[in-house]
């Protein structure tokens, strides 16, 4: 159940990113929805489904992408992996650090995509800092969306709405 | 069965008997392979010189399929919006009416290309005729899932006579490249701005000759190759030169937005390209087999070959 979830989140992610890159051409698409949904089930789920989250999502991105298949998989298989491990050992339960994560695992994507392409590509290792900075900030931002969403989304406002009509029936119990 | 099913649940995975491949115990193991794996794929791809990978060929197709579809329903969606809720008739005779002047403003290219060349022509050929390029029209379905290559995906492929390396135009210019082999309904497009793209080019006042090339900068080209001593200005028209094979000669790149002595033997000059990159919804395939590079103006170097990956 878990896996389908991770992969059909990937799916989504992979079909708005190429939508949303479709709408807005020129490199003006400052947004890596497929990374989001990798740091998403890394943070989640922990560092194997981050990891196996981050090949899948990574290795799809690169086969449509067109370059070399295999960077964009090991940079994610990488960045899902060390953010679950992190997020294991730190409490990453509210925004700031899960907003924190989101942005440095954007950041050490893109220094290790950036870092493997000059290597295959025998170049000088490039990066566009600005570039990076809003796309790490942006990726940030939806993340904590989406998380927000699936915390605060359709389950939890029945649990809120099953609790309410709980607690009344719980105080006639213990009067009575 | 109950004690083992509620240590599952609790996620108490190495404490169960029976449960023999726990990949949880073997994160480290399990990393290993997956990284070895992606360089072994890595390293097979940059050793590789011929044609795409199968992984690659069969995950694009089916990609394009879904992409195809969903870039069907956002038009579908759109196309009711418009259709129903904001003007019909008009809209329809508008759609109409674009797609006419965009065919008419790429014969106007080729004609003023044409004029451009004809002294020289009627010189050398004595009125030789040239027949119109074949065109035709692809919805953009999709731009690229990496940000920062500057790839897009149309939505025209081999079943309609789309080849690798095919030039792909639009009314205000050149739009780059088929790359990669394309799938049945879908082909993938290098935009000429793409860092790894190249296209022969030459001034059309001075037919200063050079390699546009795509930068990481604004403006996103640069026209390489052209001698500190030539005249080139701020405002010059940059055209196709033709001589790489793909892109039509006379059709328009950019505009030299500078233009400065370099430091060796070339000027630098950024070219802003005359289309516009961040609004491509409708692109015309050049339906003209490419063809290999012909000495008929100066190559600017062997490298000049449109758009050639590193």
């Amino acid at each position: 159940m878990r896996t389908a979830a991770v992969l059909a989140a990937i799916a989504v992610a992979l079909v708005l990113q190429t939508t949303l890159a479709g709408m807005s051409l020129g490199g003006s698409t400052r947004v890596n929805l497929v990374l989001v949904a990798v740091v998403y089930a890394a943070l989640a789920f922990g560092p194997v489904t981050g990891m196996l989250a981050g090949t899948a999502g990574g290795l799809a991105q690169d086969a449509i992408a067109g370059g070399l298949v295999g960077i964009g998989g090991l940079s994610k298989t990488v960045v899902g992996f060390l953010v679950g491990v992190l997020g294991a050992q730190f409490i990453v339960s509210t925004p700031v650090p899960r907003f924190l994560m989101f942005v440095g695992a954007s950041v050490a994507h893109e220094v290790c995509f950036q870092a493997l392409s000059a290597l295959t590509e025998s170049r000088g290792f490039r990066m566009q800092y600005a570039d990076a900075a809003i796309q790490a900030l942006a990726n940030g931002a939806v993340g904590i969306v989406a998380f927000l969403l699936v915390e605060r989304g359709p389950r939890h406002a029945a649990a809120g709405q099953l609790a309410t009509l709980v607690e009344p029936q719980k105080v006639l119990d213990t009067r009575l | 069965m109950e004690a083992r099913n509620s240590q599952l649940a609790a996620g108490n995975w190495q404490r169960v008997p029976g449960v023999v491949l726990d990949i949880r115990r073997r994160t480290g193991v399990l990393l290993l392979v997956v990284v070895v794996g992606q360089l072994v794929l890595i390293s097979a791809q940059v050793q590789s010189k011929s044609g795409m990978p199968v992984f690659q060929a069969v995950t694009f197709g089916a990609f394009a399929r879904v992409q195809g579809g969903t870039s069907g329903a956002l038009h579908g969606v759109r196309d009711f919006w418009g259709n129903y809720f904001w003007l019909r008739g008009v809209r329809g005779e508008n759609e109409t009416l674009r797609r006419q002047v965009a065919e008419l403003e790429v014969r106007l290219q080729e004609q003023r290309a044409l004029a451009s060349r004809s002294t020289k022509l009627q010189e050398l050929l004595k009125l030789q005729t040239t027949a119109a390029l074949p065109t035709m029209a692809a919805d953009v379905i999709a731009g690229n899932p990496n940000p920062g290559m500057l790839t897009i995906i149309i939505g025209r492929g081999s079943a309609d006579g789309v080849l690798t390396n095919m030039a792909v135009v639009s009314p205000a210019g050149v739009v780059g490249r088929v790359v990669g082999a394309p799938a049945a309904h879908a082909a993938r497009v290098q935009l000429l701005i793409d860092r790894n793209a190249a296209a022969g080019a030459l001034t059309e006042r001075t037919r200063a000759g050079g390699m546009i090339v795509g930068v990481d900068k604004d403006p996103p080209l640069s026209m390489d190759l052209v001698s500190n001593l030539a005249d080139v200005k701020a405002g010059d028209t940059i055209i196709a030169s033709g001589v790489d094979g793909i892109y039509p000669k006379g059709f328009t790149i950019g505009r030299v937005e500078s233009s400065e002595r370099g430091a060796g033997l070339y000027r630098a000059i950024a070219v802003r390209p005359s289309v516009d990159f961040s609004s491509l919804e409708e692109v015309l395939v050049v339906l003209v087999p490419p063809r290999s590079a012909t000495p008929e103006e100066p190559a600017p170097s062997p490298a000049g070959a449109a758009g050639t990956v590193k």
